[in-house]
Order: C-alpha cells, then structure tokens, then sequence
C-alpha cells in the first residue's frame, strides 16, 4: 500500500513537469495567436500549479519510497535472520560472507528507491505523454512511444546485461588485485626478509594494470549508454516535430507535442543507469534466496520428545560424523567459491567503505559467481578444526565411530591433535551436525527424537568462536540468564576469573565490534562466565583456555576444574595440567578414540597422551 | 609523471566535452524554437538532428574519457600506495589495519569514480553553461533573463543553506543507517552464541524492533533532510513559472515573438538545470574523497626515516655474522612502555640462540630488530660491529632465512613460494630445499610442485605451510643467519616433528635465533634467553651432554633418556654434525660463565639489570680474540641435544 503511494507520488512529480512544460508550451503558443486573457487563464493557473506540487510530490515519494525501502529491508533481514536460526552447515568465506550477506540485504532497498519506483514512475509519465500526443497526431504518438521504449527499455535491458557481463569479466580480475595487494600487506614480512618486495610491487601493478583496462573498455558501455540516450531523445523529438508540421498540426499543437516529447524522457533517460545497477542488485536478491534455501544441517523431528529431565546420562554409541563435501583439500584445488564484498565495486550500497577485511579476498560476483572460481580464505581467523587438516580428504569421517558415557556428575576431558573430531563431538551434542549413523541417548531418547533447541538447553556452554555483542558487559553476560540477577552475574564473573577485569571495565560499558576492546583472554574468559551462568545440565567447554597466557589459563584450569566438581562434564581442552582430577580422559585422532582413561592409566603407557603430558612439563621449566 | 599528465589531459577532455555538450543545448534550443515558431522551415530539423548527433557522440566521449580518467587516477594512487605499503615495511605495517589498507586500495579507490567523472564535470558545466544561457537570455528577452539571473543563484543559495541547518541531522541519518546495519551484522554473526544459550528466536523480535525503531527516527531525520530536494526542486520549477507566465502576458501584448518566447522557455530551465546535478553529484561523490583522504593520509603518514647506508662502510663477508645488541630500547608508537628496554645480548656467530618467554615479552621484537624490521629507539644493534643502520638493509638480509609465525604464502606455485628469497633457483635445488624441511608432502599434491597455493595458503594445514615456509629458508642455501619466530606454534605432534627435524639440520653452521615455545624446539638450542616485559631475564647456556640436560631440568632424567634413544632411531644426522676438530676437554671454557648466570637469573636474583650484565658478559668473552669464542661454539654444538620430541608421536 505505501509501495503505491510512493509509486504514485512519484509519477505524479513527473507528470507535474511534463504537465508543467506542457501548459507552458500551451500558454506561449496560444499567447502568440493572441486570445483574449480569459483563455490563457487556465493555463496560467496549471502553470503554476504544476510547478508547484512538482517539488511537493517529489518530496512525498522521496519520503514514502524510503519508508517502503526501509520497511522492505527490515523485512528481508528478519526473514534471513528467520532462515539462519536453524544450525547450518559450515559456508566458506565464514565471516566475511555474513557481512557481505548483510550488505545484501541492503540491495532490497536499492531495488526500490533506484530501479523499481523510477521506473514505474517513468512508465506513467510516458503513458501521460503518449495520451496527449494521441489526441493531437496518432502518428507522432507512435514514434513517441517507439523512442520511450528504445530508450527506457531496451537501453537499461542493453547496459543490465552488460554491466553483467562485464562484471563477470571484471570480478576475477578485482580479485587478483585484491590478492596481491594482501599479499603486499600480510606477507610484507615474508617478502622483506627475503628482498622480494620488489617482485611483488610489479605484480600488484600488473594486476592493477590488467583490471584499470578492463574498466576502460567497461567505460564505454556506460558512455554507449549516455550517448544514445541523448541521441534517442533529440531524433524522437524531430521526428515528432516532423511529422506533426507534415500533417498539418496547429503551432500550439506542434509545440506542445514537441515539448511534452522532449520532457517525456527526463525521467526514462536515468533508467540506463539503474539498468546497470540492477545487475548487481540483482545477483545480491539471488544469494539472499540461495541462502535462504540452503537446507538446515539437521532435520528438526515432526513431533519432538518431551525434554527429558535432569539429572542426564549420555550415552554416545559408536557416533559416526561425516562432514558434507565442505572442507578445503587441494583436490580440485579451487574448491568453491568465497564470494566477497570486492565484487560489486562502486555498485550500490555494497561500494560503502567498510573496516571487513578484505584480506581475505577472493572474490567472484553476480552472474558469474558460481561459476567464475577465487581461492577459498579465512582459515587464519579460526575456522573450526572440523575438517581441515592434513588428511582432510573428501570422505573422511570426523568422527568414526566414537562412544561415550556421562553419567550425572562425571567430568570427561577430550583431547588430541587437531583436527582430531573434538569439536565435532561437541557439535553433534549440541545437535548442531547430523550424526551418519551411531547414537546419541539422552536418558534413553534419542537425542534426534528432541527439538534442536531443548538439545541445546541441555547441553551447551563454551562453544568455538565465542561471540561478543555490540553492547554491555552485562547485557553480553544476560544473554545466557536473562532472569539472572546480579549476584548471579558476580559469581560467574568469579568463577571465570573475569572479576579484575570488570571492576576496571564497569558493567554498563559497550564492548566493541567482535570484542575489539576485548582481548582474546578476556573474550575466552566472558564466554566461560556466561556458560556458567546458563549452567546447563551437561556443561560442554571447547578450550576454555585457549588464547590465555600461561598463568592465567593455569589458574583459571585450576578454577574450572574446582566449579565444576560434581557437574556433568565434557571438557575439550589442549592442556594436561589439572586433568588428574577428571573421571575420565578420552584421546582423539582422526575421529577415532585411541586412548581413554583416567590420567596415571594415560601417563603410565606409551602414546600420544604421554607425548603431550612430557612436553607440557617440559615446556613449564 | 607521465601517468598523470595524461591523466590530466584525460580529464580536459572529458570537461571539454561536457561543457561542449551543454553549449549544444542551446543551439538545439534555437532550432527548435526557430521551428515550432515557424521561422525556420522543416529543413532545419535536419540541423537540429546533426546537434543531437552532436552532442551523442559528445556524450560518448565524455563517458570515454571520464573512465579513462578515473582509471587512471585510481592506477596512479593505488601505485603510489603500493609502493607505500612496500617502503613501510612489515612494522610499520602493522600499526595500519590491514585489512582497511586492502579494501583501502581495493574498493576503497572505486569510491573515487563518482568524483571523477560526475563531480568534476558538473562542476565545469556549472560554471560555464548558466552563464551563457543567462548570456544569451540577455540577448533575446531582458525581463525573463532578469528574473532568471535574480532566481538562479537562490539555487546555491538555498542549497548551502539547507544543507547546513541539516547537516547534523543527516550526519545523525547516516550513523542510524549504519548502526542499522551494524546491529544485524552483530546478530547475525553471533548467532552460533545466541543459539548456545537458546536466544536465537528471541533475538528475531529484537531485529525487528531495532529496525522499526531506527525507521522511525530515520524518517524524522528524512523529513527534514529531503527538505532541500525540495526547495531546490520548487526553486527550478517556479523560476520556470514565473519566466512563463509573464512571457505569455507579454505575447498576448504582442510585444514579444513567438521564436523568442520559446526560446526563453526552453533554456531557462537549463540554467538551473547543471546546478541541481552539480549538488547531486556532491554527495555522491563525497565517498570517494574520504577514500582519497584515507589514501593520503597513508601516503603522508610519518615517513620511513632515511637513513643512507655508510657508502664506506665494506659489505661485511658472508659468513655466519656476530649479532650484538647494545642497551637497545625498542618503544611501539601509540603503545605505553617499551617492548624491549635496555636489552644488550651478544649472540656469536654459528651460536643458536633460543628465546623463550611469555608472549608479549619482546621475543619477536628482537627479531624485528635482527631483520632491520624496526630500529632501536635506543642502543644500537650491531653485525660484525658495524650498525645495523649503516648496513645497506637489502644486502644483510640477503644473508638471512627467516620464518615467520605465521608464514604467508603467495597465492601463486608452491615451487614460486619456496623460491621466493631465491628467484633463480632451479626445480631441482627447489626440490632439495623442500625434502631437507621435510615437506614430502609436495609430491603427492595434485600437481605437485606446480600446484597453485590458495589465498593465504588456505587449502594447506598450518604445518604444511609451515614446512614450506621452512624449504624457503633452505632455499637460501647461502644464508647465514637463521631467524624463526615460533615455527612450531599451533602444529600438532607429527607436524611438529617434521618441522623442528628440518630446523635442526638448517641451523647447522649458521647462527640462529629461534623464539621457541615447545622443548623440542627449545632443545636445539645452544643457549636459552628468557624474555619477559622487555628483559631478558635468564640466560642458560645448555649443557652439551645428555646429562647437563637432567641437570637443567630437575625430575627429568627418565625423559633424558628417552632422548638419547630417540636421537638414535631419529636418525636425523644432528647429533653428528659436531666440528671434528674440537674435544670435549674444551668444553669447560669461558663461555661456561654464561651458564652460571643464567642458573643465577633463573634463582630470581636477576633483578638488578640482567641486560647489562649480559652484555659485559659477552664483552668479556669476545674482547680477548676471536678464538676465545669459537671454540665454545663449536663445544656446544657438539652437545647438541638433537632430539626430536614429537618425532615420538608419530611411533
């Protein structure tokens, strides 16, 4: 509804200055066969009339075209936020396609405010044109309409499909550059130490090179598109012109049938630059669609089992986890296709200037993004040890016929190289990856018989990738205890070991974007805070020390170790010390469990949980 | 420069043909008055034709140009800037956001395009075409070119106008927008947290509150902000109202022709018309000057300070170098207290220097400083005894291998990673350098050597990358010195294996300064230095026997052992490659002192100031000759621990 007022507004504002030259036309020509007064007076009046509620409308559909584009945007974000709730499987490029997916979104606006509603509007004010020119010469009508469909249809179908082409062209190209620009900047040490920046320099130039070229030629679509705009328009109106004098139309008639064509296009000749927008625009509504469908890695039961009630026994049976075809191996060496913000270049709201880190940049765009092929990024940031290893081959499985018990109160700590199924243990009970076959019980349920959620309420805490919001200390920590009162929020931030830090933070303080005022201790350490603050039933903490200096992960093993006495227990970690105190110690590699025991079993035999035991104590000298 | 002439000359054109192309408008202006008039016949529609095939082909190569100036402005920022990038060097680097500085020279410069080829030619026709169509108004009709001229500068007027009592507000528009944007990207990146802890539906009514919130007080803000749209729009079209009406009055007076008042009808309008795009344009341009902005403040940013190499000073020899650090202080800008204070710490040449110590502690400072990645704030740094600063920094580090923590690799073959300190370097000697990191695994890749590395080295496990990050410091076959910075870190048991294994035979004959983290790496060392806040703390000097290793670390004889066995089946060849020609009976001298103060620091009676002890220390040692140090080089290369902790795990 607001859609159409915005439509209307806008035409409106285009008839108003087609209604404007037209009186005008009207009233001059008419003037000069000298009338009396009383029969310009209309035309006075819709002179000035016209020229008035012009900029009035304008300001209308500006304001109720925002108003639909923003309300249009809000809506595809909560429907991609709706599509993204359930767990989904790992998607390359991580983070930076999220961001990209958020700009996205954006293109829905775009859509609107820059292709939809210009169009529209200048569809009307065109039909308002022909209809005059129907009623003074038909002929001339029909070149007028010929002209306003060569240049508002086929001249933006013309540039949509070549700012698609080109784009197509353009992206690999973008993305080279943007790899050896990386590889300027994040190899810069490498390349110094061994004097071959110089090598590198000419490389960046060179791909610079290529894509300023490419650009040149792109320029001329755009320039195509300018001039034959304008040649349209000027022809149509001699045209007009012409035939309106051969048929012996009044002067009043030709003026005002040679101006209304002339002011005709104003709105249809902008139309060629939307065209070119709306490829770009265009290939973001297809990946939102595409994310959008992406079936969810699990499949939730029809009808879920009752939440089981504590106190829990697991039981893990012979779990096989095999991870679809996402992992990176040098098999068809480039594997996928990252799609990154660098592809849109300068188009829409995806050319704002943004701090993401291009770093990563590989990146392919628009038509061409499933086919055109860039190098898989982002491994340095953290992707998930799921998969990616050595021996990461296609088929292997992450896990490999694991079992497991935890019975109420027993602590187990999982350990091995990575890579080594850990975290995909921990996925598979959090019912975030759909086991190949084997079992997972929860008081005897399967655990597939319950609602994802209710899996998660019963089993959860430190997860990978911890996340810190855009707002307060508190309200980060809330997130796992919206009921929780401050005491609460005090104990966990003791029993994290954050205390020190929160006295000096303060409770209401913002945190910055992905925790950048927080460092990767106080990260690790707020995500610990908060998973005691939830205290499920089965605690699960993937490497809640990670990324914490020695002391500090010490202590805070040691504190871990203390809470979580008696509390059921999975505990991922990499560090030995402390682990005497657990029930039982399972060791992973690749997927299968090699070893299991409590700690004096493990040290007394030789094998990897020995290595690691030797080399820890080493390293503490 | 060449470039930006025809840069310059690019952008002539461009504004040249736009101005051009206005000027036409106005011929096209009296030929269509002339004609719907009646004053020109219907032949001069064909005039009128040639003006608009005119000002097409104008259009055309305004367009043209326009790209080729935008592209070549963007070529010649993005050169200076890459070669900015290159001249700071990996420290100064550091200190930028990488990432801003990719997309900086990425995206960030597309930014320039609406500034190139839609701002400044608005600008050009702006300043040119109202002017003669005021010009010729003048001559055809007073009344309405004075009306025009009175009306016209309301335009710039109202606009500035407008624009200023609504800066704020649009200001306050734009952060909403963003923060908008932000708080989604927000959500959505922290789903996987949100569905932890069960607050993923709950977060959906969130978003849309946000959202309706931020609409809300966005559209407030619109209203206000679209306001000068208006006046601009009503200031254009009542202008051409009022020029109109009283026209046609004057007609209907019959003190005006009718050739003249379409005239004056049809340009009016283009007098305000080059206006109105040249605010358009404004903001859409105004992206890319902060992109410039940006851009310039890299390029102007503090400069590398030149210091010219001492032409007199002689290239020092190719052998293993003595390094010696003097009292060196190192501050970060921007950052509170020093890296590294007052460090000094003689390393000898062949000597393999382990640093330990907390992260953070200035391990990797030193490094830094080694590689002439960053200059002392004080003190010196000193090769052979000549400054660091005086050397020319490309023919010393011409004599290093270094690997990084992180070691990039380029997106290009893995044979052309592993050359890269040695471009000349043949397939064969790429392939012993890679066998001798004990990077096997390159043979069985698709295409082995040819194999193309994904971005980042992304499609190779860290000790894959770590490994060839390795074969390209042996590569280097004539470097020597050898600087690794944690090369071991984050690599699980059989990687790790193989990589202190190829470590240990490339350190052979070289010097070596290795930040080491896990013992095994720790255990090819001669020497360990502990750094901790910006000092060294300890400085242990190994023990050559099995038994000085029980020694240095109590309760670990069982492990010792284990050593010697291991060392065995390794089969590594380290243990032999002790010099010939020196005994063990050497092993006792001077150097030993090293050693008790090292055992003193790590009493805790270090407190005083190690680094200076340090660094009598090794005065003394080397003051005498060059022998005095030699032998215990090689003593302790001979009691080389050669053991390769992880090699057990691979059982």
């Amino acid at each position: 509804m607001r859609l159409v007022w915005a439509v209307l507004a806008g035409a409106a504002a285009d008839l108003a200055g087609l209604g404007l030259i037209a009186a005008a036309a009207w009233l001059i020509t008419r003037a000069a066969e000298q009338p009396p007064l009383a029969a310009l007076s209309v035309a006075i009046v819709a002179t000035r009339a016209f020229a008035t509620s012009k900029g009035v409308f304008r300001y209308a559909e500006r304001l109720t075209g925002h108003d639909v584009a923003l309300r249009a945007q809000a809506g595809t974000r909560e429907r991609l936020y709706q599509a993204l709730i359930p767990p989904q499987r790992p998607r390359h490029g991580g983070a930076d396609l999220l961001s990209r997916m958020v700009d996205d979104t954006e293109a829905v606006q775009d859509l609107l405010v820059r292709c939809l509603l210009p169009a529209v509007a200048a569809a009307l004010a065109g039909l308002a044109a022909v209809v005059i020119g129907l009623t003074l010469l038909p002929v001339a009508a029909l070149v007028l309409v010929a002209g306003l469909v060569l240049a508002g249809v086929l001249l933006p179908a013309g540039t949509a499909a070549a700012a698609r082409r080109w784009s197509a062209r353009i992206a690999p190209a973008r993305a080279v550059l943007a790899g050896r620009v990386a590889d300027l900047v994040h190899g810069s040490a490498d390349l110094a130490a061994y004097g071959a920046d110089d090598a590198a320099l000419a490389k960046a130039q060179a791909a610079d090179e290529a894509l300023a070229a490419l650009e040149r030629r792109q320029a001329r679509v755009h320039a195509a598109a300018l001039a034959g705009g304008t040649l349209v328009q000027g022809l149509t109106v001699a045209a007009v012109v012409l035939l309106a004098q051969g048929a012996g139309v009044s002067t009043v008639g030709t003026a005002v049938l040679a101006l209304t064509a002339l002011v005709s296009f104003e709105p249809v000749l902008p139309l060629a630059a939307a065209g070119e927008r709306l490829a770009g625009i265009m290939a973001a509504i297809g990946r939102i669609r595409e994310v959008r469908r992406a079936a969810p890695a699990i499949t939730e039961p029809a009808r879920p089992a009752p939440r089981p009630t504590t106190p829990l026994t697991i039981e893990i049976d012979d779990l096989v986890v095999r991870h679809p075809e996402a992992s990176v191996t040098l098999e068809g060496a480039p594997a996928a296709a990252s799609v990154r913000p660098e592809g849109l270049g300068g188009q829409g709201a995806a050319a704002r200037p943004s701090a993401r880190d291009a770093a990563a940049a590989a990146g392919v765009q628009d038509a061409g993004h499933a086919t055109a092929v860039a190098r898989v990024g982002g491994d340095a940031a953290g992707v998930p040890d799921v998969g990616v290893g050595d021996a990461a081959g296609g088929g292997r499985a992450a896990l490999d016929g694991v079992s497991l018990r935890l019975t109420p109160g027993k602590r187990v700590a999982i350990v091995g190289p990575s890579g080594a199924g850990k975290s995909t243990l921990l996925a598979a009970l959090m019912r975030l990856v759909e086991p190949e076959s084997g079992s997972i019980r929860v008081n005897g349920v399967e655990l597939r018989e319950l609602a994802g959620d209710d899996a998660r309420a019963l089993m959860t805490g430190l997860t990978q990738d911890p996340y810190i919001f855009r707002t307060s200390l508190r309200d980060n920590l809330r997130l796992a205890g919206p009921e929780a009162d401050d005491e609460a929020l005090r104990q966990a931030v003791r029993d994290a070991r954050l205390d020190d830090w929160v006295q000096r933070t303060g409770w209401d303080t913002e945190l910055g974007e992905d925790g950048t005022t927080v460092s990767g201790g106080q990260l690790q350490r707020l995500a610990l805070a908060r998973a005691l603050l939830y205290d499920p039933p089965v605690l699960l903490l993937d490497e809640p020390a990670e990324a914490l200096d020695e002391d500090t992960a010490d202590r805070l093993m040691s504190d871990l170790l203390d809470v979580t006495r008696d509390r059921t227990t999975l505990l991922v970690t990499h560090r030995l010390k402390g682990l005497e105190t657990v029930d039982e110690i399972v060791v992973l590699d690749e997927g299968r469990v090699v070893q299991r025991g409590r700690h004096d079993e493990l040290v007394a035999v030789p094998g990897y949980y020995r290595d690691l035991w030797e080399s820890e104590v080493l390293t503490r000298r | 420069m060449r470039a930006e002439r025809s840069v310059r000359r690019h952008l002539a054109v461009t504004m040249v043909a736009a101005v051009a192309a206005g000027l036409l408008v106005l011929v096209q202006a009296e030929l269509l008055a002339g004609v719907l008039s009646g004053r020109f016949t219907s032949a001069a529609l064909a005039g009128l034709a040639a003006v608009v095939g005119l000002r097409a082909a104008l259009a055309w190569g305004q367009g043209v140009f326009a790209g080729r100036t935008a592209t070549g402005v963007k070529s010649a920022l993005r050169h200076r800037l890459l070669g900015r990038l290159r001249d700071l060097g990996p420290a100064r680097l550091a200190a930028h956001r990488s990432g801003e500085l990719v997309t900086l020279a990425g995206r960030g410069l597309d930014g320039l395009d609406n500034y190139l080829t839609g701002y400044l030619p608005a600008i050009a026709v702006a300043a040119v075409v109202p002017v003669a169509v005021l010009v010729r108004l003048f001559a055809a009709d007073l009344a309405s070119a004075v009306i025009v001229l009175v009306t016209l500068p309301l335009i710039p007027v109202f606009g500035a106008l407008v624009g200023m009592t609504t800066k704020a507000v649009t200001e306050r528009q734009y952060l909403a927008l963003s923060r908008l944007g932000g708080h989604f990207l927000d959500v959505v990146r922290g789903l996987p947290t949100l569905r932890a802890f069960g607050r993923a539906r709950y977060q959906a009514s969130v978003i849309q509150q946000v959202a309706d919130a931020h609409r809300n007080a966005t559209m407030r803000t619109l209203r206000v902000a679209f306001l000068s749209s208006l006046v601009l729009e009503l200031c254009a079209s009542l202008s051409l109202a009022l020029v109109a009406v009283p026209v046609g009055l004057r007609l209907l007076g019959g003190s005006l022709d009718l050739t003249t008042a379409l005239l004056v009808l049809l340009l009016a309008p283009e007098a305000y018309l080059p206006l109105r795009a040249m605010g358009t344009r404004f903001h859409a341009s105004m992206e890319g000057v902060a992109a410039a902005d940006a851009a310039f403040a890299v390029l102007e940013g503090s400069g590398p300070d030149p210091v010219r190499p001492r032409a007199d000073v002689p290239s020092t020899d190719a052998g293993a170098p003595e390094i010696r650090l003097e009292g060196v202080t190192v501050r970060y800008p921007g950052r509170e207290g020093a890296a590294l204070e007052n460090v000094s710490l003689v390393i000898r040449p062949r000597e393999r220097v382990a640093l330990v110590g907390e992260s953070g502690g200035g391990k990797s400072t030193l490094l830094h400083l080694i590689l002439g990645f960053i200059r002392p704030s004080e003190g010196r740094v000193l090769i052979d005894g000549v400054d660091l600063r005086e050397l020319d920094l490309g023919s010393w580090r011409a004599r290093l291998a270094f690997v990084a923590q992180r070691p990039h690799l380029f997106a290009t073959s893995v044979a052309d990673n592993i050359r890269l300190g040695a471009p000349d370097a043949s397939l064969e000697e790429v392939r012993r350098a890679a066998a001798a990191a004990h990077a096997v695994f390159v043979d069985g890749l698709p295409e082995g050597y040819d194999t193309v590395v994904g971005e980042r080295g992304a499609n190779l496990s860290a000790g894959q990358r770590q490994r060839i990050a390795l074969a390209r410091a042996f590569c280097r076959s004539d470097a020597s010195v050898l600087l690794l910075d944690e090369p071991t870190a984050r690599l699980d048991g059989r990687s790790e294996a193989a990589v202190v294994a190829g470590t240990a035979a490339l350190a052979r004959d070289r010097t070596a300064v290795i930040v080491a983290h896990r013992p095994a790496m720790i255990d090819l060392a001669d020497r360990v230095v502990r750094l901790h806040d910006g000092h060294i703390v300890s400085d242990t000097t190994r023990r050559p026997t099995a038994s000085a290793v029980e020694q240095d670390a109590p309760g670990r004889g069982d492990i010792g052992e284990r050593e010697e066995l291991d060392r065995g089946d390794a089969g590594l060849g380290v243990g032999e490659q002790d010099a010939p020609d020196r005994d063990g009976s050497e092993q006792g001298s001077p150097g030993r002192g090293g050693s008790e103060q090292g055992s003193a620091g790590r009493d805790g009676s270090e407190q005083g100031s190690p680094g200076r002890d340090g660094s009598e220390q090794a005065g003394r040692e080397t003051a005498g000759s060059g022998v005095a140090g030699e032998p215990v080089g090689g003593a302790r290369r001979q009691g080389q621990v050669a053991v390769v902790r992880g090699e057990r795990g691979q059982r």
